[in-house]
C-alpha cells in the first residue's frame, strides 16, 4: 500500500493541532505572555510618543506587531519541541516505518504550526480592535497580516524544526529559545529604528531580520500601505522560510536513517 | 509451513553485522533464516545485540555489512518494499501522550496508505482485538503500560503486514498483560500466518511462544534450533528431592552422588542433574528406598532454556540480563 502525500499532510497536521491544542499552555502562552508584554511596554514607553519623527501617537498601535513576532518565535520552540520528542521517544521511528515521506512530515508539523499562527494573529487583531487601534490598511490590511503571521510562522516553524532535527533534545530547543528572543529586543521592537539614539544598537536594529518582520506588521497596522516594508517583510519572512525549510530538509535525511 | 502462507513471507540474514563509532560490534555475523508462519524467538540479554538486530532487519538502521532479505527484499536496496510488508512494535512503546488509541490508528492508517473508507472499521476492529475499545477515546498518557503495548501491537497490524516485529513486547508487563500478549501473537502466526520476529529476555516467554529459537550472545547466535531440541541437545534432566526431615538433606544427598553432578542452590532440596538421564531415575528411588529416607517431594525437571544459554556462555540468562541491565544497546 502506498499512501499519496496530501493525506499524509493532513494527518499530520491534524497531529500537531491535536496536541497542541491538548497542551494548554502552549496554545494560552503565546496568546497571554506577548498580551501582557504589549500592556506593560504600552504603559511604560508611552512618552515615547512625543519624541518628534515618532510615526503615530498611540505606542499601544506602535507596539501591537511585537506579539506576531513573538507568537512566530513560540511558534519555533512548540514545532521544534514537540519534534524533538518525537525523536527522543522513539516516535519518529514509528513514522519512519510507514510509508511517510520525509517532506509531509516537515509540511504537516508546519501546517500545524500555521494553524496556531492564525489563531495567535487573529487573537492579537482582536484585542487590538478592542482596545481601540485603527488599522490603516483597513480590512484588506488585516487580510494580509493573516497571510504574513501564516508565513512567518512556516518559516519559524521551520527553524524550530530544523533545530530539533539537528539537536534531537527537547531541552536543547527550550534552552535556545532566550537566545531567538534576543533578536527580538535587539530589533525595532520599542523604537523606530531612525529615532534609535545609541549608534551600535541602530546598526544592530538595522542588521537584524526581525526589525523588518516587525516593520512590515506596523506598517500595516499605523501607516497603510507601504510597499518597500512590505516588501522587506515578506522578503526576508520567505528567506527565513527558505533556508530553514532546506535546513530541516536536509537534517531529516540524516536523522531518517531509514533504507 | 502454514497452509494459505506466502512463500516469501520468510527472512533470511547472512553475516549481518553492525558496528557502532567508538563501540564494540552489536551485532557480529549473524545468519538466520526464519520460515514462513514460523514464530522465532530471539533470546538475550540486554546488550546482545537483539534490538540492533531489529532495527537492521525493519530497514531502520544500515547494516555495516551483511545482507538480510524480509520477504524476499533485500533492507538495504528495497526498504520501501519491506516496511510495506513488516509491522513492528520497537522496544519503547513510542506513543504519543496528548492522543488517543482511536487517533494512533487513524493517524497510522493514514501513513500507511489504508482507503479512507477503510480505515474507521479497521480501527474499531483492531481496537476491539486487542481490547481497547472502552479506552479507545482516551488518552494514551493515561493508559497501563500492558494497555500502550497492546495498542502498540494494534498499529503494527494496522496494514496487514505479513511480518511482525516485536522487540520485548513484553518488558516490564504482569503476568496477566504478559499472557494476553502471548495469546494474541499466537494467533496471528497461527491463523493469519504472519510470521513474527520476536526478540526477548524471557525464557518463559521464548519458550511458550517460539517455535524456534535463536540465542543471541555480545552480538553472535550461540545456538538455534526449537526450544525441546535446544534443551535435549544438552540435555540431562534433573532430580529435585525434598527430605521429610530436614535432618536427611546431608544423608539424602550422599545417596543421590552417585547418580550425577549435585546442582546445589542452597534451598532444602537435594538437586542432581541425572547423570543417565530419566533411565536413571528407578535407581535413584531404589537407592532413596533402601537407605531408608521418606522424602516430602520429589520431582524430574527437564533442561530449561537456561540450562541452554549456561550451556553456551558459561553463563545464566537471568544473571546476564541482571549484569548487562546497564549496556543498553546503542541504536544510532
Amino acid at each position: 500500500m502506498t499512501s499519496s502525500i496530501l493525506p499524509q499532510i493532513g494527518a499530520l497536521a491534524r497531529r500537531s493541532i491535536i496536541r497542541t491544542i491538548r497542551q494548554p499552555a502552549a496554545v494560552v502562552f503565546p496568546l497571554i505572555f506577548p498580551m501582557m508584554l504589549l500592556l506593560v511596554n504600552s504603559g511604560g514607553l508611552d512618552a515615547s510618543t512625543k519624541l518628534p519623527g515618532f510615526p503615530t501617537d498611540s505606542f499601544l498601535a506602535f507596539a501591537l506587531a511585537v506579539p506576531f513576532i513573538q507568537g512566530a518565535l513560540f511558534s519555533t520552540m512548540n514545532a521544534g519541541t514537540d519534534l524533538a520528542k518525537d525523536i527522543q521517544t522513539g516516535f519518529l521511528n514509528r513514522l519512519s516505518l510507514t510509508s511517510m515521506r520525509g517532506v509531509a512530515l516537515i509540511a504537516g508539523q508546519l501546517a500545524g504550526v500555521v494553524v496556531l499562527g492564525l489563531v495567535q494573529a487573529a487573537f492579537y487583531i482582536t484585542v487590538g480592535l478592542l482596545v481601540g487601534v485603527d488599522f490603516a490598511s483597513g480590512a484588506l490590511g488585516i487580510l494580509v497580516l493573516f497571510g504574513f503571521a501564516a508565513v512567518i510562522s512556516i518559516s519559524f516553524g521551520a527553524l524550530g524544526a530544523f533545530l530539533a532535527l539537528r539537536t534531537g533534545s527537547a531541552e536543547a530547543i527550550q534552552g535556545l529559545f532566550p537566545l531567538l528572543f534576543v533578536f527580538l529586543f535587539l530589533s525595532s521592537m520599542n523604537t523606530p529604528r531612525e529615532l534609535i539614539g545609541v549608534d551600535w544598537f541602530r546598526f544592530v536594529a538595522t542588521a537584524n531580520p526581525v526589525s523588518y518582520l516587525i516593520e512590515c506588521v506596523r506598517s500595516l497596522i499605523i501607516t497603510g500601505w507601504n510597499g518597500d516594508a512590505l516588501l522587506l517583510g515578506f522578503g526576508f519572512a520567505v528567506l527565513i522560510g527558505i533556508v530553514s525549510t532546506a535546513a530541516a530538509t536536509l537534517s531529516l535525511k540524516g536523522r531518517l536513517l531509514r533504507t | 509451513m502454514l497452509p494459505g502462507v506466502s512463500r516469501d513471507n520468510s527472512i533470511e540474514v547472512e553475516g549481518l553485522v553492525r558496528e557502532f563509532k567508538k563501540g564494540p560490534r552489536a551485532v557480529d555475523g549473524i545468519d538466520l533464516r526464519v520460515e514462513p508462519g514460523e514464530i522465532y524467538g530471539f533470546l538475550g540479554p540486554n546488550g546482545a545485540g537483539k534490538s540492533t538486530t531489529v532495527l537492521m532487519l525493519t530497514t531502520l538502521l544500515p547494516p555495516t555489512s551483511g545482507t538480510a532479505r524480509v520477504s524476499g527484499y533485500d533492507v538495504v536496496k528495497e526498504g520501501p518494499k519491506v516496511r510495506s510488508v513488516i509491522g513492528a512494535a520497537l522496544q519503547e512503546a513510542a506513543l504519543d501522550p496528548m492522543l488517543t488509541g482511536r487517533d494512533h490508528l487513524r493517524l497510522q492508517s493514514t501513513l500507511q496508505g489504508i482507503m479512507r473508507a477503510e480505515r474507521k472499521p479497521r480501527s474499531n476492529e483492531l481496537l476491539e482485538r486487542v481490547g481497547l475499545t472502552e479506552a479507545a477515546d482516551r488518552k494514551v498518557g493515561g493508559y497501563s503500560g500492558g494497555m500502550k503495548r497492546r495498542l502498540d501491537l494494534a498499529l503494527a497490524l494496522v496494514h496487514r503486514p505479513r511480518l511482525l516485529f516485536l522487540d520485548e513486547p513484553t518488558t516490564g508487563l504482569d503476568i496477566q498483560s504478559r499472557t494476553a500478549l502471548w495469546e494474541e501473537v499466537a494467533r496471528l502466526a497461527r491463523e493469519d500466518g504472519v510470521t513474527v520476529f520476536l526478540t526477548t529476555q524471557y525464557l518463559e516467554e521464548a519458550d511458550v511462544l517460539a517455535d524456534r529459537v535463536g540465542i543471541i550472545d555480545h552480538g553472535r547466535i550461540v545456538a538455534e534450533g526449537t526450544p525441546t531440541a535446544l534443551k535435549a541437545e544438552i540435555g540431562l534432566p534433573s532430580v529435585h528431592a525434598t527430605p521429610a526431615e530436614d535432618a536427611d538433606r546431608g544423608r539424602l544427598a550422599s545417596v543421590l552422588a552417585p547418580f550425577g553432578d549435585a546442582l546445589g542452590d542452597g534451598s532444602r532440596d537435594v538437586v542432581v542433574r541425572l547423570r543417565e538421564g530419566l533411565a536413571g531415575l528407578p535407581a535413584v528411588v531404589r537407592a532413596v528406598d533402601d537407605a531408608g529416607l521418606t522424602l516430602a517431594t520429589l520431582e524430574i525437571q527437564a533442561p530449561s532454556l537456561d540450562d541452554v544459554f549456561l550451556a553456551k556462555t558459561g553463563r545464566s540468562l537471568e544473571g546476564a540480563a541482571e549484569n548487562e541491565a546497564d549496556a543498553a544497546e546503542p541504536v544510532a
